[in-house]
């Protein structure tokens, strides 16, 4: 079990309130994942539901009971942090253990967990050794396995990957997928990579400045933002906003067009400009277009497209997939919904 | 040319080091020197450094007329004794400033400091009533307590220092894997710590140690150590420069083998973490 209920919770640090009242549920067995820009207080939530910062008002309920208040070692939740926080001192073998050992689990039992855990995590030629002579990716399988042994109600997880190089970071990525779903554990994870939120959540909370945006799938998140700031935030490269210069009749006063809802066209499109810089990826290719009154606009094209520097480009776009923002930065129905 | 230059400097820091070491090293030395001549020969008007008659009669002379293993078990109950009672107060509290912080630990630190820029005699008479009264002059418990709290603001702080250079998260990760505070102390924070705290130690046990304010005034016969033996050759019995000095070479002889054998704990703690 491990449903998590957050009830008009609000953080102040002395004087500054960093967390403004906030409601979240967090059902039984999903993967949440919190995204936001720095410093808007992600951490800070995640370190409340720990329990390693208390609540300045508000509840928050685990599995149905008031938990504000429950110090951290008896909330049941496991938590694996950014710097790995291994015990220096202590082997692979007694990280594992410590917390086993901290809730008074027979010998025998622990050693068959720590065997279990290091064949999940590959740990197995590693147990001896000090945290010292592990590389990143293995000091943090060693902070998993360390997570995983007390078969918490949920999992805590504050940007576990972001220390890691690219490639690993992937295939972490993909192990931590493939533990949730073999250990159906609530999950909790922070990070600012969006690519990471995208690919691991069942639900995202995207966050700003305090507050949470919009919570929702992936895929809600990418085609149905509710403001600008999410529709910036979810998609890479970036949504881009084109500023109008009138307000239309239904209030939009801005649109949104992802890079790959754009079309090259060879006649007159809605927008034209000069190709600016191009970023082949291989597979695909980002044109940064300059168009005069609007700006630069990025836009996706396939791996093989043969414009380069300086040539001229229309675009176009489907109407059904332009999003138009009002003057608050509020999503306005679609003109497909219509 | 680069390496040139640079090597001619390492040869010049060398030398430095050497000059001032020497410099700083000389007097005990010069000490050592005069516990193996005659009294004629140590006050002599040119004195010599090494060409004179060697002998070992001031150190028999001077384990004949005092007790000195007496003497060194008090040092030793004193300084080893007050630097445990005063890590057991001392863990805690940098425990609590290091990583429950609020506001005013800043100034509770500095505060703490600030007690040692006080001159002891300030609170000499307060100090020698309380011990009249409740006994404690010339008794080891008493400059045990004496020596806690005298060195009690120094142990905090360099715990405090090595404290924070823990990094909080791995306390935190304690709690989170269900951790008392006790095994969160006992299992983690003390190991780690471990370095710092017996560099804490020592340090402290040398300061004691080499006390001669409280232990003069406050113990006569019974509890005296051996700050109080050496002073006992300087005036009563008029100057005896070479038994002065053998009893200084034989008080001092203990805790520069502890030194010398613990050199890198000291190092580490007296530069009060501030090389990481
Ligand atoms: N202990 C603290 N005391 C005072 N302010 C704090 C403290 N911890 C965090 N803050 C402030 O709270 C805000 C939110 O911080 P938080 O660490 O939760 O951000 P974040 O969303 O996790 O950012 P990042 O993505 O950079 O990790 C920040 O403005 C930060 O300065
Ligand atoms: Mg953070």
């Amino acid at each position: 079990m491990g449903s998590i209920t957050l009830k008009q919770v609000t953080k102040n640090f002395d004087e500054v309130n960093v967390i403004k009242p906030l409601d979240l549920e967090i059902r039984d067995g999903e993967f949440i994942v919190f995204v936001g820009p720095s410093g808007c207080g992600k951490s800070t939530l995640l370190r409340m539901i720990a329990g390693l910062e208390d609540t300045t008002s508000g509840n928050i309920d685990i599995d149905g009971q008031d938990a504000t208040s429950t110090p951290p070692a008896k909330r049941g939740l496991a938590m694996v942090f950014q710097s790995y926080a291994l015990y220096p001192h202590m082997s692979v073998r007694n990280n594992i253990a410590f917390p086993l050992k901290r809730a008074k689990v027979p010998a025998a039992e622990i050693e068959q967990k720590i065997a279990s855990a290091a064949k999940i995590l590959n740990l197995g030629d590693y147990l001896d050794r000090k945290p010292g002579q592990l590389s990143g990716g293995q000091r943090q399988r060693v902070a998993i396995g360390r997570a995983i042994v007390r078969q918490p109600s949920a999992f805590l997880f504050d940007e576990p990957l972001s220390n890691l190089d690219a490639s690993l970071r992937v295939n972490m990525r993909l192990e931590i997928s493939e533990l949730h779903k073999s250990l159906k554990t609530t999950m909790i994870y922070v990070t600012h990579d969006q690519v990471e939120a995208m690919t691991m959540a069942d639900r995202i909370a995207v966050f700003n400045a305090g507050i949470i945006e919009q919570v929702g799938t992936p895929l809600e998140l990418y085609q149905h933002p509710v403001n600008r700031f999410v529709a910036g935030f979810i998609g890479s490269p970036k949504m881009n906003f084109i500023e109008l210069k009138q307000t239309k009749e239904d209030g939009a006063t801005c649109l949104g067009v992802r890079p790959e809802h754009f079309q090259i066209t060879t006649d007159a499109g809605i927008w034209s400009g000069k190709v600016g810089v191009v970023e082949h990826l291989g597979s695909e290719t980002f044109l940064h277009v300059q168009v005069d009154g609007i700006g630069t606009l990025t836009v996706k094209a396939n791996g093989d497209c043969p414009l380069s520097y300086g040539d001229d480009i229309s675009l176009s776009a489907d109407q059904s997939k332009i999003l138009r923002f009002n003057d608050q930065g509020i999503t306005l129905p679609s003109k497909g919904n219509q | 040319m680069a390496t040139n230059s640079s090597s001619k400097s390492k040869v010049i820091y060398t030398l430095l080091a050497w000059t001032i070491s020497a410099a700083i090293f000389f007097p005990i030395l010069w000490t050592l020197l005069t516990s193996f001549k005659t009294e004629a020969e140590a006050i002599s008007a040119n004195p010599s450094l090494f060409m004179f008659d060697w002998t070992l009669e001031n150190y028999r002379d001077v384990l004949e007329r005092s007790p000195y293993f007496d003497h060194f078990w008090n040092s030793v109950v004193i300084s080893v004794g007050s630097s445990l009672i005063g890590l057991l107060i001392a863990i805690p509290a940098a425990w609590s400033m290091a990583f429950v912080q609020s506001k005013r630990t800043k100034h509770l630190l500095m505060w703490m400091l600030s007690t040692k820029m006080l001159p002891p005699v300030g609170v000499l008479i307060p100090i020698y009533l309380l011990f009249r009264d409740f006994d404690l002059l010339d008794t080891k418990l008493g400059l045990v307590i004496v020596m806690t709290l005298i060195n009690l603001p120094i142990m905090v702080w360099m715990l405090y220092t090595y404290f924070r250079e823990i990094p909080n998260e791995i306390l935190e990760a304690s709690r989170m894997d269900g951790a008392s505070i006790s095994a969160e102390i006992f299992h983690v924070l003390l190991p780690i710590a471990l370095p710092g705290i017996a560099s804490t130690l020592l340090l402290n046990v040398i300061l004691a140690w080499n006390e001669a304010f409280w232990t003069l005034i406050l113990t006569a016969a019974n509890a005296a150590p051996l700050t109080a033996f050496i002073a006992s050759y300087s005036s009563p019995e008029g100057l005896f420069y070479a038994k002065l000095s053998a009893a200084s070479a034989m008080a001092i002889a203990p805790i520069l083998i502890l030194g010398w054998f613990s050199q890198k704990q000291l190092v580490r703690g007296l530069t009060f973490g501030a090389v990481k």
